[in-house]
């Protein structure tokens, strides 16, 4: 049994599908590149997995560790083990790094988590996670968030969004750490050299994932434009209608 | 028990530190209802204080170019149910004085209390004050506190003032500030209030940039739940070359509280400018889930948001957060 299983998931938005009958499943310990072209659905199949408000699928089911959690709120989700990393991390006024990382939970090593993502705790701990922060400090923090939780599934919505070219390897790196340490990822990413680090990867098109493997396959199938559905047609299609 | 000794048990208990009382190099007064119960002054800051049939008068002036390095300490308060403490205030920074001020004000047993504050407050040319307002009251919201403020700032001058009321009950709240600025002075004012019951807040600040290049801020902070109500106006007048002003007012509504924002902007010089923005609304919703999925529950979420936006940092003593189970990962597989 995979940690978690996405059985058939159908997702509308008013207009049209956004997601059709989509299958998915993520092994424990595994890193799992989804890729796919803007507006293909990848963050909507990330809020349905979380359980944010307004996203019931309209059809099909999502299990973790074997249990059906579509009828749980966010939060519980949550606290089963699941997180997620925004693309686009909200900002608080008046909270500090250094409790936006730990959140009450004394074992958190706040330093740790910031050194990981490049920042150094100096600086940084003492923050606030409010509107002075840079877009791509606020998404480093957003990721040495989720390593505090240690969650056992986690979704990275596009970790490197944002984030300068000298960069990304340590953001690579810090993909890597959750899988050491036992955890899942989903990992959302426009970046190939970033899909390198996954275990498999799928190719989202058209609702559905088109293509599933290792990686290269999947990077090759996903830049050569040969979704087997769609047959390069829909990857830049806005499909409206 | 003396009035002087509840009266610091109340300091003790909300974190306050009453060795300062002992300590010659700072300059304090306290007073409970229309009682006098402490006070000293410093080399360079004189205080005169008097008792007046409901309240205290005070005088307060810090000599030119002494710059205050401890904090003058004030801690007012009426520690019956019931009571009246009106204070008059008159506070003067001469040229290039600087001096900090923290206010405690106490009120945790008011069912029936009114505590008036009418100050006057003048900060020399090129002199800094800071004046930190905290209120502590209590559960049965039986508290009025209306605070007036006229303050004039000379040139260069700098003011900062931060009221915050974010513990207990409000009562009934009316703040009336006026703070009028000379050149390249720079203002600004900071008000934190936490609505609960049938809390009533009223607001009201106006900043005048009189002169070329003063520079203010107003920024109001404001959550309420239950049936509380709030009211905020702020205004500022843009009055010259390169004045700058800006206001930026939030407020948070829970269940049936009403919260309202009023920004005036006057600007009679082309080359002033005045900006403003107000947010009103429940708690952000993106936020919310951001913190949920980190495992808040909703509860949590709406306390640490509002704690933040309020100035408090509460996060450890208030979130309780489910232990990871340490066979997680091993179940997984
Ligand atoms: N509430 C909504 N109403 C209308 N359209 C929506 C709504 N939510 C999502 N969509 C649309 O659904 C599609 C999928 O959006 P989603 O954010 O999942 O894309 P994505 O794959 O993450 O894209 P990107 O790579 O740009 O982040 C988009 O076309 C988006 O505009
Ligand atoms: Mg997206």
């Amino acid at each position: 049994m995979a940690l978690l299983e996405v059985d058939h998931l159908s997702f509308r938005v008013p207009a049209r599908p956004v997601l059709d009958r989509l299958d998915l499943a993520i092994e424990a310990g595994e890193v799992h590149a989804l890729v796919g072209t803007n507006g293909t659905g990848k963050s909507t199949l990330a809020y349905l997995i979380m359980g944010c408000e307004g996203y019931r699928p309209d059809q099909g089911e999502i299990r973790f560790d074997g249990r059906r959690i579509g009828d749980l709120p966010l939060h519980e989700r949550a606290r089963l083990g699941i997180s997620l990393a925004w693309q686009e991390p909200a900002r608080f006024e008046g909270l500090s790094v250094r409790n936006y990382l730990t959140l009450g939970r004394g074992e958190v090593d706040a330093a740790d988590c910031l050194q990981r993502v490049g920042l150094s705790p100096a600086d940084y701990l003492t923050r606030m996670v409010d509107k002075t922060l840079s877009g791509g400090e606020r998404k480093r923090i957003e990721l040495a968030s989720v390593l505090a939780l240690a969650p056992r599934l986690v979704i990275l919505d596009e970790p490197t969004a944002g984030i300068d070219l000298l960069s990304i390897r340590e953001i690579i790196n810090v993909i890597s750490t959750f899988k050491t340490r036992g955890g899942a990822v989903l990992l959302i990413t426009h970046r190939e050299e970033v899909t390198r680090v996954a275990d498999r990867a799928s190719q989202l098109c058209g609702g559905r994932i088109v293509c599933s493997g290792d990686p290269e396959t999947v990077a090759a199938s996903y830049q050569g434009r040969a979704c087997r559905r769609c047959n390069g047609e829909e990857c830049d299609d806005d499909r409206a209608g | 028990m003396t009035e002087l000794d509840s009266l610091l048990q109340v300091l003790d208990a909300r974190g306050g530190d009453r060795t300062i009382l002992a300590d010659t190099q700072t300059a304090h007064m306290m007073a409970s209802g229309h009682k006098l119960l402490s006070q000293r002054q410093v080399p360079g800051l004189e205080l005169v204080a008097a008792e007046t049939p409901d309240g205290i008068t005070a005088r307060i002036r810090v000599a030119r170019d002494v710059q205050l390095t401890h904090p003058l300490h004030l801690c007012f308060g009426v520690l019956p149910a019931v009571g009246r403490q009106h204070i008059e205030m008159s506070l003067v920074l001469e040229q290039g004085a600087a001096l900090d001020i923290v206010a405690h004000c106490f009120f945790p047993n008011a069912e029936q209390v009114e505590h008036v504050m009418d100050a006057r407050i003048e900060v020399g040319a090129d002199a800094r004050l800071t004046y930190t307002e905290g209120h502590y009251h209590g559960p049965w919201g039986g508290v009025t506190v209306v605070p007036k403020a006229i303050v004039k700032l000379g040139k260069r001058a700098v003011y900062f003032s931060d009221f915050s009321l974010t513990t207990g009950r409000v009562g009934k709240l009316d703040i009336d500030y006026e703070v009028e600025a000379d050149e390249e002075a720079v203002v600004e004012l900071t008000a934190r209030v936490f609505g609960h019951g049938t809390d009533a807040i009223r607001i009201r600040e106006k900043l005048v940039l009189a002169g070329r290049a003063a520079r203010g801020l107003i920024k109001t902070r404001v959550a309420l739940e239950h049936d509380a109500t709030a009211e905020i106006i702020g205004i500022t007048e843009g009055n010259a070359e390169r004045a700058r002003g800006h206001m930026d007012c939030m407020e948070i509504v829970k269940d049936r509280a009403v919260a309202s924002a009023e920004p005036i902007v006057k600007v009679t010089h082309p080359q002033a400018k005045v900006t403003h923005e107000a947010a009103i609304g429940s708690v952000d919703h993106h936020q919310m889930e951001t913190l949920m999925a980190h495992g808040l529950s909703p509860e949590q979420a709406v306390d640490l948001i509002v704690g933040g936006l309020l100035g408090r940092q509460e996060t450890e003593s208030v979130i309780k957060f489910p232990a990871r189970p340490a066979n997680a990962a091993s179940q997984a597989r």
